[in-house]
């Protein structure tokens, strides 16, 4: 008795099953299928939270408004928790069986590095959200992105160094990836720049305290200024044993700590401070005429009034990363991956929340140094340094 | 000189954090021989829960208190919803079963809290204190002198009362305990109180310093469990002399040899004192009794 009626309640949610699955594969016919591998939970969760929150808000509006080429889009998110591994597992998933036609996504150069292969393999356009200039240097055809390099970070750093006759500098930088690679790129760089690193320190990416490399920092002779790469808790508590041993010459952040977080984080300490980092973060203090404020502002507005949190550039790099690719399918009029890449290929004078970009055949970024603003933290608030 | 002071300075502000967080494995450890590894999270608890109270319009001092009961409610839960029901399992099951509650605080706390960074105000104002040209920060003798002050009351609650003898007693040999007629469902749970409640301690203290987040637990047990180690599990004297030894040597590694290497040289340390001295630094010389 037991087991029939076993048996007959397996037969009956087969057939459900069978069922669901049958009018899903109707339904998802009709829509264009765009997927994405973020950190949405996990330690790099301030990356993948917001970029998740802005493409699905997009995704939601662009629908809203009939869609693209008449069709609805169908946003695949899986959340890799940071997880290279984990992220390749849901790439092969999103291509092989999700049948995706383009991709926006990959919250790391970790996550994007191990996804890239899989979508070159498959000849699918890929627009990562990471930082690492390893993913579009080499080019690759099918591989795009949208933040800011570091080494593009490294440069603004140091034209503004050199702008107040600081070159004798000290480094110290996290071990984690974003910071091992803004490091060696700061290093690469600085001879071209004019400038001499002195002192090169690291820390690890749960360390508590580093007073003993900025003491050994402080003790080097010489130094004008110094420079933090990293994001996280690293650089707030880089900054407060910074101010805890009263060091006096200039100290700079990277752009991976251009959140409101980082004020908070490093409080009263974080006074005086310079990063460079998207218009997105000084939006509304933009000048008028400058032709990216529009852009920001309305990215900016919408996103906080949706999610009632402050914007990240984070976020702002997936509303990048959408757009591209939603013109660029516009003017392909075809949901052919092949032509979806050749007119990512093709953009030009697109303006988003990280600058204007200028795509060619040998730049898959398409932003120049202008896309950078410098900021300075003054009495709390990020100020643009003229 | 200068530069020794300010490194040894770093040292006891990182150490003073390892040996907070190893006090908490010591009277779990001690009741049951069990390692209880969500240690780390009911660090995490007393932080975030303080940050959350705080931010809810609490005054600092009654969310700390608040943040340190919830903890111990949340450290008696466990023992009453999962290491009470697997009582007759080996204490190796048991350690696994922490294991598991720490994944699950963690993956809760997600969803609670949020997953950002927080900090908490200094105690007692950032403004650092200048011994010899260097520089230490007040709060670090807030958790130097939390960790003290726990100690004292440890040896205290073990020697003294009643509960804390009996905490040895079935630490010593649970059936002879019960015998006696000592109560070992009250014990165990009383200890995970405890336990909770102290680590919740050292997440308030510390969070000023080292900032707090659903998942900073992880690598504070970590370090904590390697201080505890290190000084000779089960001993709050040892756990203390733990900490700071570990916390010392990373600062000293990252000053003078360098900061790439700073944690090989303490687990350097930690290696060949277990290799030498498997006990601990402090530990019980282990005693057959007969």
């Amino acid at each position: 008795m037991t087991r029939s009626f076993m048996g007959l309640r397996s037969v009956i949610a087969g057939a459900a099953l069978i069922a669901a699955a049958a009018s899903w594969a109707v339904e998802a016919a009709a829509d264009i299928k765009i997927g994405s591998v973020l950190a949405v939970t996990g330690r790099a969760s301030f990356l993948g939270d917001p970029e998740d929150k802005t493409l699905k808000m997009y995704v939601d509006q662009i629908n809203a408004a009939g869609g693209l080429l008449g069709q609805k889009i169908q946003l695949i998110v899986y959340d890799s928790a940071g997880d290279a591994e984990k992220a390749r597992t849901f790439a092969t998933r999103l291509i092989e069986e999700d049948g995706i036609i383009a991709m926006v996504g990959g919250s790391s150069t970790g996550e994007t590095m191990a996804m890239l292969p899989l979508f070159e393999e498959a000849k699918i356009p890929f627009i990562s959200l990471a930082g690492g200039i390893v993913i579009i240097e080499p080019v690759k055809p099918y591989v795009f992105k949208t933040p800011h390099t570091d080494r593009m970070a490294c440069q603004k750093i140091y034209a503004d160094m050199t702008a107040r006759g600081i070159s004798k500098i000290g480094l110290i930088s996290g071990s984690g990836g974003f910071e091992k690679s803004m490091r060696a790129e700061c290093m690469n760089v600085a001879k071209a720049s004019g400038i001499e690193i002195l002192a090169d320190e690291t820390y690890g990416p749960q360390d508590n305290d580093m007073t003993p490399q900025l003491t050994n920092i402080r003790n080097t002779a010489g130094i004008q200024a110094v420079l933090n790469p990293g994001f996280g808790q690293g650089p707030a508590i880089v900054t407060a044993n910074y101010k805890q041993l009263g060091i006096t010459v200039p100290l700079y952040q990277s752009h991976g700590v251009a959140s409101r977080k980082y004020i908070e984080l490093a409080g009263d300490a974080s006074e005086g401070v310079r990063l460079p980092a998207s218009a997105l973060l000084i939006a509304e203090n933009l000048p008028d005429d400058d032709p990216q404020k529009p852009v920001v502002v309305s990215y900016k507005q919408a996103f906080e009034t949706k999610w009632n949190e402050p914007v990240s550039t984070f976020g702002g790099h997936a509303y990048d990363g959408l757009f591209i690719l939603v013109e660029a399918i516009k003017r392909a009029n075809s949901l052919e991956p092949s032509k979806i890449r050749d007119e990512i290929e093709n953009t030009k004078g697109f303006m988003g929340t990280a600058g204007l970009v200028n795509m060619s055949p040998s730049d898959h970024l398409g932003l120049d140094l202008t896309a950078f603003r410098m900021l300075e933290i003054i009495k709390g608030d990020w100020t643009l340094v003229k | 000189m200068s530069e020794f002071l300010q490194f040894s300075f770093s040292g006891i502000t990182v150490g003073a954090v390892y040996a907070m967080v190893a006090l908490g494995f010591t009277i779990i450890y001690n009741a049951s021989d069990v390692i209880n590894f969500a240690q780390g999270e009911f660090v995490m608890l007393g932080g975030m829960c303080t940050v959350f109270l705080a931010a809810a319009g609490i005054p600092m001092p009654l969310a700390a208190l608040l943040a340190v009961i919830i903890t111990a409610g949340v450290g008696a839960a466990l023992n009453k919803l999962a290491i009470e029901q697997a009582r007759d399992a080996s204490v190796v099951n048991l350690i696994i079963i922490t294991i598991g509650v720490s994944v699950f605080l963690r993956g809760i706390a997600q969803v609670i809290f949020d997953k950002q960074l927080h900090r908490l105000p200094a105690f007692s104002g950032e403004q650092p204190i200048m011994i010899g040209g260097a520089a230490l920060l007040p709060q670090s003798l807030w958790v130097l002198g939390g960790a003290g002050l726990l100690v004292v009351t440890l040896y205290h609650f073990f020697r003294r009362t009643l509960i804390g003898k009996a905490i040895l007693a079935v630490a010593q040999n649970r059936l002879a305990a019960r015998l006696v007629g000592i109560n070992i469902g009250m014990v165990m749970l009383s200890s995970f109180a405890l336990s909770a409640a102290i680590g919740a301690l050292a997440g308030i203290l510390i969070t000023p310093i080292t900032l707090t987040s659903y998942d900073v637990g992880t690598m504070l047990a970590l370090k904590g469990f390697a201080a505890a180690m290190l000084g000779g599990m089960g001993n709050p004297v040892g756990a203390v002399v733990g900490g700071l030894l570990l916390g010392i040597a990373e600062a000293m590694g990252a000053g003078y040899i360098s900061s790439d290497y700073k944690d090989a040289v303490a687990f350097l340390i930690i290696l060949a004192v277990l290799f030498f001295l498997p006990q601990g630094l402090l530990g019980a010389r282990h005693r057959e009794r007969v």
